[in-house]
């Protein structure tokens, strides 16, 4: 891996991985609104890092500007040392809302981002295939999306996302839809992800408890103007197995502590 | 215009099935077509027999009048003669009502340019403006394709414009992270999120092209169907009249019930996937 390619400005950041994505001084304004100011964050490679803080702070602003999906009015978004000027093929979007093709099967679903990449009928199935048993949806291949259960449907958005093979996963609350069981299930899986993939993932959440669960890194950020505010990175032992996490006093303090700097900013 | 009212309903099922018990409703939706075509029928020869007016004949004399019409020929001329303004104007409504009408759904500069002329087609009234048509463009083929484009096109064009209007944005959003092109998201999303709208505008369009087909043979010249229609009220033979009213009517529902299919199976998950979304 090209470690030096990168800015210096990853020193600063303590003794972790080189970034896979960094954004520097973004400023994005919605018309007179300023939804984001001067935001710069770095993004370790093969982490999972994640964006949080109360309802309407940037923080989906910020990953769709990362995504490419929307423009920043000034600064810059750089993926692997590459500025960012639109989609790319290293960057793969899990929605909030799921996304999904209604009129196509699960597999055409998952497939549809190799489609767009010009991958091979044959070659695009088999990979889909492969993602659909992985997220644990074997079976229902040729299901339709409203026969499947949110949590379900979130598997399909998480497998499409995985089939394109893309070094950075752009997760844009993807478990806020589900209900609670489902969502513990999905956190479990979600870092044996981090663990096997080698894969950089950026999350945003409103949950603090899952926050804290699943990353190595949080970005903790406040409303109007969007700002960092502090980045925490939890150093919970979490080879000790999924269960015994929310049991780590060090979970417990830092939820707490976050809660105590968030809950002046909650109406 | 009575005769009318079959095409609309049977226009009209197709997008209200499909919620729940989906194995059901083939079986049960054919029982009641036929019941209510039964109910239809017996309600018209009751009527006939009464009779509400000597102009009415009942139901068999009607079916009787257009076996005969069928076995001696006069039918099938007339529709060699009525299905050509038919055919012609119909599919150049659907190419391009549907062509204009994505363009108009996509391009605020279009939508300004064309969605004026397709609401003022469309409220029209058009069997007014007949004698000007005959004026520009005389009593031939030309003027009768008119008159057919002119009530099938516009509800074709403004269905497909806000239907494409209406495409979900999280979708466009979500092809665009996954790096599709813009004429792939018009064929991968747009299309077929639009596809129930487009058909249900092609459904109605349809309809109103039979309704101008006749129309047309009616007030311009008497070919056809509309000249059976003429001639056979002018002799007072009126069951061969309601015959040729029945026919078409038929076909309409024919028709209808062709491009539903097609409807299914070229966009196959649709009928199923807007139902819980």
């Amino acid at each position: 891996m090209a470690m030096s390619q990168t800015e210096p400005a990853v020193a600063e950041t303590q003794a972790i991985p080189e970034s896979a994505v960094s954004t520097r001084n973004i400023t994005k304004f919605y018309g007179e609104t300023e939804a984001l100011r001067d935001l710069s964050l770095e993004f370790p490679r093969g982490q999972l890092t994640s964006l949080l803080g109360p309802s309407g702070c940037g923080k989906t602003t910020l990953l769709k500007i990362i995504a490419g999906l929307l423009e920043p009015t000034s600064g810059e978004v750089e993926v692997n040392g590459k500025t960012v000027t639109g989609p790319g093929p290293d960057r793969a979007f899990v929605f909030q809302d799921f996304a999904l093709l209604p009129w196509a099967s699960v597999l055409r679903n998952v497939a549809f981002g190799l489609e767009m990449r010009g991958a091979g009928k044959s070659e695009r199935e088999a990979k889909a295939e492969h993602y659909i048993k992985q997220v644990g949806l074997a079976g229902f291949e040729n299901a339709y999306p409203h026969e499947l259960s949110g949590g379900m449907r979130q598997r399909v958005g998480l497998a499409r996302a995985l089939a394109v093979d893309s070094q950075v996963l752009l997760m844009d609350e993807p478990f806020s839809a589900v209900d609670e069981q489902t969502r513990r299930k999905f956190q479990e899986d979600l870092l044996a992800l981090v663990l096997n993939e080698n894969k950089t993932f950026i999350f945003v959440t409103h949950s603090i408890e899952e926050a804290v669960y699943v990353s190595d890194q949080i970005a903790i950020l406040l409303p109007r103007p969007s700002r960092v505010h502090e980045i925490i990175r939890p150093s919970i032992n979490r080879e000790s197995g999924a269960a015994n996490i929310r049991r780590d006093p060090e979970y417990l303090d830092i939820v707490d502590e976050i809660w105590a700097s968030l809950r002046s900013y909650v109406e | 215009m009575r005769q009318v009212a079959p095409v609309s309903i049977a226009g009209a099922p197709p997008g209200a099935p499909g919620t729940a018990k989906r194995s059901l409703i083939p079986a049960r939706s054919l029982v009641l077509k036929l019941l209510s075509a039964v109910i239809l029928f017996g309600a018209w020869e009751i009527a006939g027999r009464i009779p509400v007016s000597y102009a009415f004949p009942t139901f068999l004399e009607s079916m009787a009048a257009l076996f005969r019409m069928a076995a001696d020929g006069t039918l099938w001329v007339a529709y060699a003669e009525t299905l050509q303004p038919l055919a012609v104007g119909v599919a150049i409504s659907a190419v391009l009502g549907i062509a204009i009408g994505l363009w108009v759904g996509l391009s605020n500069f279009f939508d300004w340019l064309f969605s004026p002329i397709f609401i003022v087609m469309q409220a029209a009234p058009l069997a007014a403006l007949i004698p000007l048509l005959v004026l520009a463009y005389g009593i031939g083929l030309t003027s009768k394709v008119l008159v057919v484009c002119i009530m099938a096109m516009p509800v074709i064009v403004l269905n497909t414009a806000s239907a494409v209007r209406n495409t979900p944005e999280n979708l466009k959003e979500m092809a665009k992270a996954y790096l599709a092109s813009d004429p792939a998201i018009l064929t991968k999303i747009v299309i077929p999120a639009a596809s129930p709208v487009i058909f249900a505008g092609l459904r109605l369009g349809v309809s109103a092209g039979f309704i101008g087909a006749i129309l047309a043979e009616l007030k311009i010249t008497p070919t056809g169907v509309g000249d059976i229609i003429t001639f056979s009220r002018s002799i007072a033979d009126y069951p061969s009249m309601y015959a040729a009213i029945f026919s078409i009517i038929l076909l309409a529902v024919l028709f209808l019930n062709l491009l539903e299919w097609i409807e299914s199976v070229l966009f196959k998950g649709n009928q199923r996937g807007y139902v819980s979304d």
